[in-house]
């Protein structure tokens, strides 16, 4: 065994199901002597019971550590694996060869330095070897080695080997490794895995592990200045204020001179503190606390660069979007974003295409399904600091987080900022909502009335518009079917068109409220996400979600224009309710049961509830 | 005696991960179990926050069956470094008389671990609890994320793990949820070691050899720290040159023989060993799954 003093590889391997990743990483670790008794006994049993190999060991059950995955004889999710070499410290991610886990993969691929890619001799190069080297190249490694597995079931003939090497070579012509080697394995029997055997005489290239204690690191690959995104602020007392994060890009030096992004503030280094105490120079990729020369106030998500070397600062920027989730991506739909330190929303203003992985040709495509690979322009709430990711993968590298579940649902990488972000700036009006709104003795709001079609939403907010007619409230009443009618008359009503349905009803409550009015909006609007989208487009407190609450066989039996009859009979798709979702509202501001309430005194529960809200002003 | 590149790495990782912990999560605290690892993760909690001190507590589960040794370098520990500790014990397993002979070890390690983590994880709502476990422990431990969710139940969903990316952490829960975090995971037993000696960590002296009273069950060492441990007809202890690799409850953790008495015999002899270290856990071995199985139930 080794001693920890050497520079350490990050890499993974992929490739196919069956294609022989887990049975290799298990090689390694048997052949560098890192298997203990005690593991090798566990092995030897479950060799026995599960095992795939006559008399043998089966080293992919070494590795497949899950449960299921070892009664199934898959991978399904990534493992990390550690083992060293007189030479060099490894880390490996194992990663799933499964299309439905290409998600994992990326995973690996994140933090690593080089790929293996793994080829089966009798099957060459199929589409998860293409799908998993563009993934590796989307996401920066640098270094590939395609190991050509199951040399012993081809005879250990050469030109299988050499055609597999050709036509993957034509696989990736454009996407410009720097290094990549190719060998011939067995990694059952260990062949050009660690040791060199006489079947394969014809190859003299270097052994995996060989090629693994040679390959380059390409954690220097940063082409930007340093960054620090500031993790937390440290004020133990009145007189020493530090940003603590970990530094990326380059090395920090003294006396650098820096910019606080984005807002753009100029100042200096005073102090860098690492975890060996104050340095005089700290390398990217140390964990630091630095003191500013000037007095001058950065908080999380700051990121403190290099003076000469700023970075972009943008509300729209192009990205490549990795979508994980089962839920596809919609384009206007938020998401949560979280890019160095920094939390947004953000959102895909534009999905300009997909990429097929296996011709690399750009698709058209309204959606991101689960394992798409979509490039985007992508919005922020605000203006973000950050650079390309092929300058610094610290700094242009983001994840989206869905609202309401909390899942990482989306990972992505920033391709450059879009000029549009600086050109467009709001038309800035003299007189002001506040001041419409004073003029009608009123406080403008947007009263949102969700619930199933049928669930009484036209009926209460009707009422409650006469009734604030009567009170002398200048209102407007925008309603699910006169709206579709007219200006959203283009949308139909799959989920991306709801989307778009909403943000059109959305925007147009909104330029009503600005002009003061109280209005009403009457919607079935069944997704948690654009309502709340909604809510933020709207100032504080101006949003009020009605839910107007009917269970399903109510609104069945009213069925006021006989819709669920029509959609029973499969007349209709994608009914609310019935083969499309509702999601009912978590924090309404009212909830209206309208199975136990008359219309009439629905609208009195709203009526009170806006008159408190003026009252209160 | 200076630190490799790699260690300094894995050093500034770790310290990321704490930092990321104490700027997103509400209530975090930081699972303190007197062990190496525990060791190192205070020490890279320090320097975390440093010239602060660490925003959240420590949390010892007391099993009340430590080796004495363990609670007094526990309590010497956070006296020195001046930082807040809670110990939480399962008064309703001690009310049932649970222990690890009579109620074996599954039931005793459910009722006075697991579940007393729960309780203390709920008593006083922590949102985050930061352990030491390391990928390279065991095989379900190698899938773990660095950020790993659990549900209002505490439970683990092996197949349904958010993806991890970059240093790019989720940390968002909704009430009831938590995540464990594990600052530690790319470590490896040996990096631990090598990176006590190169710091001067202090751990407790039942990691060195000396000569320690035994017993001899099932192939299996046990110390005999106290007098509760029940003795068989004509059994006795034993004086014999033993170790520990891990530290836990002291009749379900084995000792090894070893003459290393030194840091730096340790260290060689984890260079040559044949043996892992989780080895001399019982839990570990009712079946190759348990793990898996105890960690999805809330086990840490």
């Amino acid at each position: 065994m080794s001693t920890p003093e050497q520079a350490l590889l990050r890499f993974l391997t992929c490739g196919s199901v069956d294609d022989g990743k887990s049975t290799l990483i298990g090689r390694l670790l048997y052949d560098s002597k890192l298997l203990f008794a005690d593991q090798l006994e566990t092995l030897n049993k479950d060799s026995q019971k599960f095992g795939t190999v006559p008399d043998g060991m089966d080293f992919a059950l070494l590795v497949d550590g899950l449960e299921a995955e070892r009664e199934q004889g898959i991978t399904i999710d990534v493992a990390y694996r550690y083992f060293a070499t007189p030479q060099r410290s490894f880390i490996v991610a194992d990663t799933p060869g499964h299309e439905q886990y290409t998600r994992n993969m990326a995973t690996g691929a994140s933090t690593a330095d080089l790929a293996v890619i793994l080829v089966d001799a009798r099957h060459g190069v199929v589409t998860q070897t293409r799908r998993h080297t563009f993934i590796a190249h989307l996401l920066g490694i640098q270094s590939i080695i395609v190991a050509v597995n199951k040399m012993d079931l081809v005879d250990y003939d050469q030109s299988v080997f050499d055609d597999i090497v050709a036509d993957y070579y034509e696989t990736i012509a454009d996407l410009g490794f720097n290094h990549i080697a190719a060998i011939p394995i067995s990694a059952l029997y260990g062949e050009n895995v660690t040791t060199q055997f006489d079947q394969m005489s014809w190859y003299d290239g270097l052994s995996v592990i060989e090629s693994l204690e040679t390959a380059p690191v390409s954690s220097s690959s940063s082409k930007t200045g340093f960054r620090l995104p500031v993790q937390i602020v440290s004020r133990p007392d009145q007189d020493f204020r530090g940003y603590a994060g970990t530094l990326c890009g380059a090395p920090m030096t003294v006396g650098d001179s820096a910019i606080v992004s984005p807002a753009g503030t100029q100042t200096s280094i005073k102090s860098i503190t690492t975890p060996e105490g104050e340095v005089e120079t700290a390398d990217a990729g140390t964990a630091v606390t630095v003191t500013l020369a000037d007095n001058i106030d950065a908080s999380r998500g700051d990121i403190i660069c290099h003076g000469d070397q700023g970075m972009l600062v943008t509300d729209q920027v192009q990205a490549h979007l990795i979508w994980m989730s089962d839920e596809p991506m919609i384009p206007g739909r938020q998401y949560l974003l979280k890019l160095a330190t920094r939390s947004a929303t953000a959102w895909v203003s534009e999905l300009k295409h997909t990429v097929n992985v296996n011709t690399m040709e750009h698709v058209a495509s309204k959606t991101l399904e689960l394992n798409d690979i979509g490039v985007c322009n992508l919005s922020f709430d605000r203006r973000m600091a950050c650079d390309a990711y092929g300058d610094c993968h610290d700094t242009g590298a983001f994840i989206l987080i869905d609202r309401f579940t909390y899942a990482t649902v989306g990972a992505g990488m920033i391709d450059f900022s879009l000029r549009r972000a600086r050109n467009l700036t709001l038309q800035t009006l003299t007189m002001d909502k506040v001041a419409r709104a004073r003029s009608m003795g009123q406080k403008p709001a947007v009263i949102w009335f969700t619930g199933l079609s049928g669930s009484g939403k036209s009926t209460v907010a009707n009422a409650v518009e006469s009734k604030l007619f009567d009170k002398g409230h200048r209102t407007y009443l925008l309603d699910g079917d006169n709206v579709r009618h007219g200006l959203n008359r283009d949308l139909g009503f799959t989920d991306a068109d709801r989307v778009e349905n909403i943000r059109r009803f959305g925007e147009v409550a909104k330029l009503f409220a600005d002009a003061g009015l109280i209005v009403l909006v009457s919607v079935i609007s069944p997704f948690r996400g654009e309502r709340d989208m909604v809510r933020d487009l709207l100032d504080d407190d101006e949003f009020i979600e009605v839910f107007v609450d009917a269970s399903l066989e109510t609104c069945e039996k009213r069925d006021p224009k006989g819709l669920y009859a029509r959609a029973r009979k499969g007349e209709i798709q994608n009914f609310t309710g019935i083969d499309s979702p509702y999601e009912a509202p978590l924090n309404a501001e009212l909830v209206l049961d309208t199975d136990a309430l008359s219309p009439d005194d629905a609208a009195e529960q709203v009526i009170a509830l806006i008159e408190k809200r003026i009252l209160e002003d | 005696m200076t630190k490799s590149l790699h260690l300094e790495r894995l050093e500034s990782e770790s310290i990321h991960i704490f930092r990321e912990v104490a700027a997103e999560f509400e209530r975090p605290v930081l699972m303190y179990s007197i062990g190496k690892d525990s060791s190192v993760l205070l020490h890279l909690v320090m320097k975390a926050f440093y010239p602060a001190k660490p925003p959240f507590p420590l949390l010892h589960i007391d099993t009340t069956w430590k080796f004495r040794e363990m609670i007094a370098f526990r309590d010497q520990c956070v006296k020195d470094l001046g930082i807040e500790l809670i110990v939480h014990t399962n008064q309703d397993g001690l009310d049932q008389g649970i222990n690890p002979f009579d109620s074996g070890s599954q039931l005793h390690t459910d009722v006075m671990k697991t579940q007393a983590l729960k309780q203390a994880l709920d008593l006083n709502r922590f949102d985050c609890a930061i352990g030491g476990a390391r990928r390279d422990e065991e095989k379900s431990r190698a899938k773990e994320r660095v950020m790993s969710f659990r549900d209002s139940h505490h439970a683990w969903d092996p197949k349904n793990q958010r993806p991890e990316l970059w240093n790019l952490y989720n940390c968002r829960v909704r009430p009831g949820e938590s995540v464990r975090a594990f600052p530690l995971s790319n470590w490896t037993e040996f990096d631990i070691w090598h990176y006590i000696r190169a710091e001067g960590i202090p751990v407790p002296s039942l990691y060195m050899a000396a000569m320690r009273p035994v017993v001899e069950r099932d192939g299996q060492l046990i110390m005999v720290d106290d007098d509760r441990i029940p003795l068989g007809v004509g059994e006795e202890p034993k004086m014999e040159m033993v170790r520990f690799r891990t530290l836990g409850c002291y009749p379900l953790t084995a000792a090894v023989r070893s003459s290393a008495t030194t840091l730096d015999a340790v260290i060689d002899e984890t260079s040559v060993t044949e043996t892992s270290e989780r080895q001399g856990r019982m839990i570990d071995h009712d079946q190759s799954g348990s793990m898996e199985k105890k960690k999805r139930e809330g086990y840490f």
